[in-house]
């Protein structure tokens, strides 16, 4: 393995900058760690080597000419990113894992593309997921399971597990990803990396492939938290092309996770959610937790506790609220003008055939479960009962974090009830896997940024420490989740994901 | 092609028994520079699918923005029927499947339109005043426009496959919903012609809209149903859609008003349902079944953040609002002292605008009227243009008629003049100097002419000089042969009163 892929993505950039190597070089390193163990983990809908080493060589050649134009580049410039498949993209193909989009190829970019363009950073490839970001494991694509580099019999999480697997597999310093119910972080938490959902609106969702609006996030994925911080610095902002991103730009992302790495966290009160512990919680994970609730106090947090009542309501809410603007935002893939069309096989070729031949073959059981569960939720005489209770459980959630956040200034939780669970283990109990998102679900209701760090192992397998705070807070996200990485490791004496174990391709390709 | 079938009643013996309740949607389209919701052009009659982005398309990953002129017209146009514009409101979205529909679901305002509880008061040819209650003016954006290919119908039952283009699609909308209009009785066609008549003139008059009908800017949805006279309820209504004249909405409602007498009349129940509109035959048939309870699963669109208005931005735009339409006609008449024939002649014949501007300009309203009402009508007519394509301005007309003042042309030849106007010679003053055109009031020359014809026609001269002035008229033919048309007529009369000392 080339030392190269096992650095962060500010080490890499910090030694771009110095020349000590190039960004070819570094593109290269990871295309070869995606030829040697993406056959086992499948975190790659498709890899993008010409273009990510033709923007490391342009990168490579500014920097050699040297002058103004190297001054003003990204601090991030060259150091190679994967982008999750929910995203468009031009000159790569856009699937969202569905066969509703094989082969399509997007005409424009998303707005967080474009940034990455202008900050010319090479994207390596599109990463897989859940179809169209629905599930908490990365098995109900339809381009095969992502498997998780610490087990390859285990899920990744979902729906971003392939951009959770690149990073922690070294196949990617950084990644985007999307999170609608905890989509960055349960995948985060189960690889042993870290992963941030900003405040709803600090990112612009122009161009990832809309699940929930109200709900979904882009954000990012790394194996730091100061490269996540930079990486949201880079991403964040408001667009003009979405009207629900926030009016400014948040500040101070890099500066706080700078800051909390000192591991001096005296005077932030942390507030420990009791509905977010105890029962459901595997024996591990609370251990985990509680282990890194010690180190906060001993660097001078305040762990008080907050009661939210209503978070016992969240899953519910959430899967109303979730399917119902599914079952919208999905209408749009029809077979008419983009993506596959199918044929009804026989009878007559009119358009609500062709329109519904073409949903049943082009979506997958997940999804069509959740477009049937959105059309029931919003449907004349169920609606007040679904939609519109569920939207007054949002309005109580929220007003949960309003009163949690006067006792404290971030609040923590394990980021999932469980370490990852086996391939296949939920196949026929989507409940279950629904369980997965109980504690990462309540950000996204109330639109609250939220980050997992992680926390050590269970079972061999990796936990997630989740820290949360007010909209448009995220610099407490940085500060908190910097501290409690720089404390864990010192404990540890290394990172956690230096522990990964060795992927064993050949085993993958046997069964394959 | 209409397969009509249905019986009728005679209009009047239907009104005897049974009065009719109206009810209009009328779509306006905004003549906004870019659509409602992305930055593609607004623009009716380009190449298909040209004004379109991947927003209009719906396009995985878009999003979309409300266009802020667009707003802003349509609270002009709430301001303008005497609505409340809303403190707050948002758009939801209504789902269906359509090709026309790029995302298969329309954004539109549902529970809390922009500008609601509003009236406008109509006025009918012979004065008498209908009040029509405005329910609620709310933005949506168009659909697509589909052309069904094979087939007969031209309907999308029976094509063998059809056409979208999406230029159309995310055009600004505003709908005009009414309350149910009662007691209009046998005036309600009438009525209903002069209230789309109105909210078309109105858009016009805001220059929110291009207002032409016949392109679809104003359409139509026309609901009548019928109640017994000594009923207290409504009756089930009927929605005829788009009905695209000011003709075709009176005929449609008379026409509905008829079968619904008849089928009322055989005991048999009105089908709550959709209508289309048949101009070849003035007659409707059955669409789609229709229910209250279509069910479009409507939720708060969630990619878009509420609009809130202020009282400065309101009032700000109410600062903006031209004088309504009916003040300003009833002023006008006033100030022109019209009779009211001659007012609604000028009213019908579409020329306030110029009337006003030519009286601004300086000449009086009766020679404005005159001339617009005159001469220039029957040039347009002849020419088969609209009269404000015809070149004439205000200025030509002030212009003319001071030449005519000063003696320099007269009647006669002014419409000569103007025609060359038409023709593009130039400005009147111009034509009168370059092709010699002026009357001849030189005395001297009109004495030697006079002189002739009083020589020639002895017996004329007498029953002058015995008292018949108008026999003076006998002589103009051969002065005016002599000037070639160019004599001043009055001065014509005069020297001949001065030459036999009258």
């Amino acid at each position: 393995m080339n030392d190269l892929i096992k650095l962060s993505g500010t080490e890499l950039a910090a030694k771009l900058r110095a020349g000590e190597v190039t960004s070819v070089q570094a593109v290269q390193a990871h295309l070869d760690r995606i030829a040697e163990v993406d056959g086992a983990l499948n975190a790659f809908l498709h890899v993008n080597a010409e273009e990510a080493l033709a923007v490391a060589a342009e990168v490579d050649a500014i920097r050699a000419a040297g002058g103004a134009e190297a001054q003003a580049l990204h601090p991030l410039a060259g150091v190679p990113i994967a982008i999750k498949d929910l995203i468009v993209t031009k000159g790569q193909p856009t699937t969202a894992a569905s066969k509703m989009l094989e082969g399509w190829m997007s005409p424009y970019d998303a707005t967080v593309i474009e940034k990455i363009r202008a900050a010319k950073l090479p994207m390596l490839g599109k990463t897989n997921l859940d179809e169209f970001a629905m599930g908490s494991s990365t098995e109900h694509s339809a381009y095969g399971v992502t498997r998780n580099p610490w087990n390859l019999d285990r899920i990744p999480g979902g729906s971003g597990g392939g951009s959770a697997a690149a990073v922690a597999s070294f196949e990617a310093p950084l990644a985007l990803g999307t999170d609608t119910g905890g989509s960055i972080r349960q995948p985060g938490a189960v690889t042993g990396t870290v992963g941030v959902k900003p405040t709803y609106g600090a990112v612009s969702r122009y161009g990832a492939i809309a699940m929930a609006s109200s709900l979904d996030q882009i954000g990012p994925v790394s194996r730091t938290v100061l490269d996540s911080a930079y990486l949201q610095e880079l991403i964040g902002g408001h667009d003009p092309k979405d009207s629900t991103s926030l009016p400014k730009d948040l500040e101070g992302l890099v500066a706080a996770a700078e800051a909390g790495a000192t591991g001096d966290l005296k005077g932030l009160r942390v507030g420990v959610i009791k509905e977010l512990t105890g029962e459901g919680y595997q024996e591990g994970v609370q251990a985990r937790f509680n282990e890194s609730l010690e180190l906060l106090k001993a660097a001078g947090a305040e762990i008080v506790e907050v009661s939210c009542p209503n978070f016992k309501y969240a899953l519910g809410a959430y899967y109303l609220i979730m399917p119902s603007e599914v079952s919208s935002n999905l209408a749009k893939f029809d077979g008419v003008r983009f993506g596959q069309r199918v044929l009804p096989k026989e009878g007559p070729l009119t358009i609500e055939r062709v329109m519904a031949a073409t949903r049943a073959a082009g979506f997958g059981d997940e999804v069509k479960r959740r477009i049937i569960l959105g059309t029931y939720a919003l449907s004349a005489g169920y609606y007040d009962a679904y939609y519109g209770s569920a939207q007054k459980v949002r309005t109580l959630i929220q007003r949960d974090f309003d009163a949690a956040f006067e006792q404290a200034d971030v609040l923590v939780s394990p980021t999932s009830p469980t370490v990852a669970f086996e391939l296949g283990k939920n196949d026929n109990d989507p409940l279950a896997m629904y369980l997965n998102d109980v504690a990462t679900i309540p950000a996204n209701l109330a639109g609250v940024p939220g980050i997992t760090v992680p926390g050590g192992l269970s079972e061999d397998l990796p936990v997630g420490i989740q820290f949360l705070a007010p909209a448009f807070e995220d610099a407490r996200l940085y500060r908190a989740g910097a501290a409690l990485e720089a404390l864990l490791e010192k404990q540890w004496g290394h990172s956690l994901i230096s522990q990964a174990p060795a992927i064993d391709s050949a085993s993958i390709a046997q069964e394959a | 092609m209409s397969n009509y079938t249905d019986e009728l009643v005679d209009f009047d013996e239907a009104l005897d028994r049974y009065d009719p309740v109206l009810g209009f949607e009328v779509h306006v389209e905004l003549n906004t520079k870019t659509k409602m919701f992305s930055d593609a052009p607004n623009a009716f009659g380009d190449d298909p699918n040209t004004n379109v982005t991947p927003v209009d398309l719906g396009l995985p990953g878009v999003l979309p923005v409300v266009n802020k002129t667009a707003v802003e017209y349509s609270i002009l146009i709430g301001l303008a029927l005497n609505c409340q514009i809303a403190e707050k409101c948002g758009f939801a979205r209504k789902n269906y499947f359509y090709p026309d529909t790029p995302k298969n679901f329309q954004t539109s305002q549902f529970e809390d339109p922009i500008a609601y509880d509003g009236y406008l008061d109509i006025e009918l040819e012979d004065g008498e005043v209908f009040r029509v209650e405005i329910e609620r003016a709310h933005m949506e954006e168009d659909a697509g426009k589909l052309t069904h290919m094979g087939g007969s119908t031209g309907r999308i039952q029976g094509a063998d496959y059809s056409l979208v283009d999406y230029n159309r699609a995310g055009v600004p909308l505003v709908e005009i919903v009414t309350k149910p209009i009662t007691g209009a009785g046998k005036r309600a066609p009438e009525l209903a012609k002069a209230y789309v008549a109105a909210v078309r003139e109105i858009v016009k008059n805001l220059g929110v809209s291009d207002a032409k009908m016949e392109r679809g800017n104003v359409r139509c949805d026309a609901n009548v149903s019928l109640m017994p006279k000594d009923a207290d309820k409504f009756g089930t209504r009927t929605e005829t859609k788009n009905v695209n004249s000011l003709r075709a909405v009176e005929h449609a409602v008379r026409f509905e008003i008829e079968r619904h007498a008849a089928v009322l009349d055989s005991g048999a129940k009105i089908v709550q349902e959709t209508r289309h509109w048949h101009e070849d035959t003035r007659t409707t048939t059955s669409g789609r079944p229709k229910s209250d309870a279509d069910d479009y699963r409507y939720f708060p669109e969630p990619d878009l953040v509420p609009i809130v208005t202020t009282v400065e931005w309101i009032e700000e735009l109410r600062g903006r609002l031209p004088e309504p339409p009916a003040e300003r006609r009833k002023r006008l008449k006033a100030e022109w002292n019209y009779a009211d024939k001659e007012f609604r002649d000028v009213v019908n014949a579409g020329v306030l605008d110029e009337i006003e501007q030519t009286v601004a300009a300086g000449a009086t309203a009766a020679v404005a009227r005159k001339w617009w009402m005159g001469e220039i009508a029957r040039l347009a007519k002849a020419a088969d243009k609209d009269i404000s394509d015809l070149g004439v301005t205000p200025a030509t007309i002030v212009e003319l008629n001071s030449l005519i003042e000063g003696k320099k042309i007269n009647d006669k030849i002014a419409r000569q003049v103007l025609e060359y106007v038409i023709d593009g010679e130039g400005t009147p003053s111009e034509i009168v100097e370059k092709r010699s055109l002026a009357v001849v009031n030189d005395d001297g020359a009109l004495g030697k002419a006079v002189d002739d014809a009083m020589a020639a026609m002895p017996d004329v001269v007498e029953k002058i000089k015995g008292g018949k002035m108008q026999a003076i008229g006998a002589l103009m033919g051969p002065v005016m042969k002599a000037t070639r048309g160019q004599a001043d007529a009055g001065r014509v009369r005069e020297i001949v009163m001065e030459k036999l000392g009258l």
